[in-house]
């Protein structure tokens, strides 16, 4: 789950990291009045779930709170990687002297969460991996111990030479990673940590992405997600604890178990076709989930046709059946199905289908052929 | 012979009074997997089906019963400490089921099992089997038949769909692994490629992989430098958009490490066999068998 800036800001301002003032405003009148109230140049920032938002033009500096006024009504309410923006953080601008950037990622190599550390910040952290990476420190944690002092102060010392700022940054590395724990992130970042003209380091931008699996334990970071920045399908699926990503096909897919329905899609790719979504009903299933499921894909008017691809193991391949049966009661369907079903259950599922006048085949090629021809020719079956 | 559990495999159920622990540990008897005890807290002193012991603790269980290998069904939540209490009480093979155990938890648990010298397969995996023998976790046992064909994956279902079609073509398996799509797991595909390798009755290997990560890249750079077996490959998820997560944590491609495109070049460099599609696994096996 992907946090907001302002919400990363304050998860990171509750750990001690001194970060400028800022509200957020949903109207241009508040973004004016908050700019006001602190009698200070701002930055207005659009609060999207996208990277990019500077290049897309939302951010921007006001001097005044005219201008504040001025540019958030710019920015809310545009659009930006198919998002809009319905909220701005305006914060008080902060004076400039260096940039760097500080960010912990939890990594498959090492197994622990890996601290990075540039003093050349403030831009894109990939692009100084790939084309200076000695101006790059990487600093994995053992999270048994904790980040030790040292640790962070060694860190401190690569990004500045004096020990006063040195021990600032250390102190904000520890900040960072109390954060980081206490959140259940798998992604922390500060970028760009400024060191202003008077010699103060803060956190300009903060960025923290929650590992899903921390949810259940962690209700106060549940509540920070934002359903309206997500697209409603996605949002319908996951509160039906399915895994559905809405693609650009035509050819609805409904599978159990993630690999397969990633090999599923590349299947449909590969007899020519276009995969509308993926969608994992998960393992073990019961028919409220299909119901669910069919819910979801037929309120996409590019689909053309469905394609079910079921392999039994803790799926029951009934419970699917049933599922379909009952789903396609209450709301006939309006364009084509092909099932593929096989393992635990077959023969009483290929039962119910048929009486209920489906037909199921268990053969995963031919299944997604037939399906790939049902789209194409427009789903006039 | 096999990797990793065989006839001589003496299994703990962790969490057998569970809802998925029972249903598997009934399964896993059936198949002919030594079940020689569970573990729930609170229940220590009773029986499973009539016939198993039920222990209080893990270090009880392998005290009583010299298990040395457990299999672990508890809630997300409690699968870090269960994963540690079974190192603790010197089980050697550690099988985690349990899908969604945050990964901050692991980063104390990977290190935790590799100081107390056992083997972690998962955690979020279908487990293992070898054919005929023993069977640890969920694959459905009845898709698999005795043979010497290795297989090694990160899926579930999509495992079972390419040993299913395997075994439909009269090609059997000597263990199949399923090493899970967590970011950490305890055992990754180099692990069970060098097993593979040692172990007389495999002759081929069939290797899934999916996008996201470098393991697949690291496996074949280990196969081209080590390996003298034939192996097969698959990458899922070569359509998948960019920067998408696919149900898997695993399942994510994140700038330009860990596509598909990159991950089947790495596997034809390593001079590998690629499946394009589950099928063709049957005929890329078969002519490495012949």
């Amino acid at each position: 789950m992907n946090l907001h800036e302002y919400q990363a800001k304050e998860l990171l301002r509750a750990a001690g990291v001194p970060i400028p003032p800022g509200e957020i405003a949903t109207t241009p009148e508040q973004a004016e009045a908050i700019a006001k109230r602190y009698g200070a140049a701002v930055m207005v920032k659009a609060q999207v779930h996208a990277g990019g938002r500077g290049k897309a033009g939302g951010v921007k500096f006001c001097p005044t709170p005219e201008a504040a006024k001025e540019k958030a009504t710019a920015i809310l309410g545009m659009t930006i990687k198919d998002l809009t923006v319905e909220k701005v953080l305006v914060t008080v601008a902060a004076d400039i002297g260096s940039e760097a950037y500080v960010g912990i990622i939890v990594d498959r190599a090492t197994k622990k969460p890996v601290f990075m550390v540039s003093a050349a910040g403030g831009i894109d952290i990939e692009e100084v991996a790939a084309t200076t990476p000695e101006l790059i420190l990487y600093h994995p944690v053992d999270t048994r111990y904790g980040l030790l002092s040292f640790e962070a102060m060694r860190m401190g010392f690569f990004l500045f030479k004096d020990v006063k700022l040195a021990r600032q940054a250390a102190k904000i590395m520890q900040q960072l990673y109390t954060a980081f724990m206490n959140a259940g992130c798998s992604l922390a970042e500060i970028n760009p940590l400024v060191l202003t003209p008077t010699g103060e380091l803060i956190a300009v931008d903060g960025k923290m992405v929650i590992d899903d699996n921390e949810l259940d334990r962690r209700p106060d970071i549940a509540a920070l997600r934002d359903e309206s920045s997500e697209a409603p399908s996605e949002v319908d699926a996951r509160n039906a604890n399915l895994t559905f990503i809405k693609l650009d096909g035509n050819v609805g897919c409904v599978v159990n178990g993630a690999g397969l329905a990633m090999a599923t899609m590349d299947l449909v790719k590969y007899y020519g076709g276009d995969p509308a979504n993926f969608l994992d009903i998960g393992g073990s299933s019961n028919p409220e989930k299909v119901v669910n499921a069919l819910r979801i894909i037929t309120s996409d008017p590019n689909v053309k046709c469905i394609l079910f691809n079921i392999f039994g193991g803790i799926t029951r391949t009934d419970d699917v059946a049933n599922g379909i049966v009952t789903a396609t009661r209450a709301n006939p369907l309006k364009v084509p199905i092909v099932i593929r079903l096989t393992g635990t259950n077959e023969e009483i599922a290929v039962k119910i289908l048929q009486d209920n006048g489906f037909s199921a085949s268990n053969d995963m090629d031919a299944a997604v052929q037939r399906a790939v021809e049902l789209a194409t020719k427009g789903g006039a079956a | 012979m096999s990797i990793f559990i065989d006839h001589s495999t003496k299994l703990i159920v962790q969490g057998i009074t569970g809802r998925d622990g029972s249903f598997h540990a009934k399964q896993m008897m059936e198949y002919g997997t030594q079940v020689v005890a569970g573990v729930t807290p609170g229940k220590g002193g009773q029986r499973f089906e009539g016939t198993v012991p039920i222990f209080d603790t893990v270090y009880d269980a392998v005290q009583a019963t010299g298990a040395n290998t457990s299999v672990i069904y508890v809630p997300p939540m409690f699968a870090a400490d269960a994963m540690m209490e079974a190192a603790a009480a010197g089980v050697k093979l550690i099988v985690c089921i349990t899908e969604g155990v945050p990964v901050l938890d692991m980063t104390k648990v990977y290190p935790y099992v590799k100081e107390h010298d056992a083997r972690l397969i998962g955690p979020n995996c279908p487990g293992l089997i070898t054919p005929g023998q023993s069977k640890v976790g969920i694959i459905p046992g009845r898709i698999c038949m005795p043979g010497n064909v290795g297989v090694v994956s990160r899926s579930g279902t999509l495992t079972y769909e390419i040993v299913n079609q395997l075994t439909k073509a009269g090609i059997g398996q000597s263990s199949c692994v399923g090493i899970g799509g967590d970011p950490i797991n305890g055992t990754n595909f180099i692990d069970c490629l060098a097993a593979f390798e040692a172990d007389p009755q495999t002759k081929a290997i069939a290797m899934m992989g999916e996008i996201g990560g470098t393991d697949e890249q690291e496996a074949a750079a280990f196969i081209k430098a080590h390996m003298k077996k034939p192996v097969v490959g698959f990458i899922a998820g070569q359509t998948a958009p960019p920067g998408r997560r696919m149900g898997h944590a695993g399942a994510i491609i994140s700038g330009s490490e860990g596509t598909a495109a990159e991950k089947i070049e790495s596997f034809l460099a390593a001079g590998m066999g690629v499946a394009q599609r589950p099928v063709d696994f049957v005929d890329l096996i078969k002519a490495r068998l012949a």
